[in-house]
């Protein structure tokens, strides 16, 4: 959801400076439509290692314009998307996928978020609860100015 | 009893305080490599400064020797040059170069120009060894052993603590 209206703010604002650049930058020519969609649809799960926070279908670094060539011949040669996902984990780790895989090491980063909303739901609950049940003296008395 | 409902939020912000200082101190460019603990990817590249004359990782087992991934046009590898090329000195190990992206003739010159730190250099023009490498941040240094395998992987320059600290002791460990 983030990440979908992330892109769309960069796709306005890249939008806006090709415009005021000119748009020198050229389209690359495209041979085959369907295995491009599928390149980029891989692409976008991966992490350009160069340029941290983006992936390698936005990025324009050397390297990830490299790995989309690989994606590209792999897919020409006919590999699965799972192929060469783990293509891509063997040689730059769990850190290249943007949807990490659920293991022990980052059982933390998949369940942190949904613990801490749960521990403070919680304890919002009980304290709420405690206070509903205490008498009305535990609390201070309303403004004695107010009501005369 | 009474003051753990003041000292309970006071511990959870430490704890907090302690994760949020140490993941100040981490460094995101440090991505750990995968390939630690693995067989070296396999690769025949031609020598920089031979082309007809290629080099196979194969042909390099059997004794601990370091791959050092630089190029022409990485400002970070000038910045590293003089410790190699000092390093090389020390006869610790064959140290060879990944000349990583580059035109031969280019590198060629930052050879004669800087120095040559290397046994020898390969010329990995299109990047696709690097890749098997996982390279993403010239210059990147490997330690690989007598059957192989990669024991070490330093991002970016090395710098004398990480030779000292790390690489030495690694590379007599590997030949004791």
């Amino acid at each position: 959801m983030v990440k979908s209206s992330l892109k769309l703010l960069l796709a306005g604002v890249l939008t806006f400076v090709q415009g005021a650049a000119g748009a020198n930058d050229a389209a690359p020519a495209v041979d085959d439509p369907v295995l491009e969609a599928r390149m980029t649809a891989i692409a976008s799960e991966l992490r350009c290692l160069v340029c941290q926070n983006q992936t390698i279908a936005d990025s324009h670094a050397d390297l990830a314009v490299d790995l989309r060539r690989q994606v590209r011949e792999m897919l020409q040669a006919g590999q699965t998307d799972q192929q060469i996902t783990d293509y891509m984990t063997a040689r730059y780790g769990d850190f290249v996928l943007y949807r990490p895989p659920f293991k022990t090491v980052t059982a933390l980063l998949w369940i942190g978020p949904a613990a801490m909303v749960v521990g403070g739901l919680g304890a919002l609950f009980v304290v709420l609860r405690r206070r509903s049940r205490m008498q009305a003296d535990h609390f201070e008395p309303e403004d004695p100015d107010a009501s005369t | 009893m009474k003051y753990l409902k003041y000292l309970l939020p006071m511990a959870i912000f430490l704890v907090l305080v302690l994760f949020l200082g140490a993941g100040l101190r981490l460094d995101p460019k440090e991505v750990p490599s995968p390939l630690i603990g693995k067989p070296a990817p396999a690769f025949s590249l031609a020598r920089l400064d031979g082309p007809e004359q290629k080099i196979s990782r194969d042909a390099l087992l059997g004794q601990v020797w370091m791959l050092n991934v630089w190029a022409s046009w990485c400002v970070a590898c000038r910045q590293e040059h003089p410790l190699l090329v000092e390093f090389a000195k020390s006869k610790t190990l064959p140290i060879y170069g990944l000349n990583y992206k580059d035109q031969r003739a280019a590198g060629l010159k930052w050879l004669a120009d800087f120095g040559n730190p290397y046994t020898a250099s390969l010329s990995d023009t299109d990047g696709r060894v690097g890749i098997d490498f996982g390279v993403y941040g010239v210059p990147e240094t490997f330690i690989i052993d007598r059957q192989g395998v990669v024991r070490f992987k330093h991002t970016g320059p090395l710098t004398p603590e990480v030779i000292r600290t790390e690489i030495e002791p690694l590379v007599r460990k590997l030949n004791g």
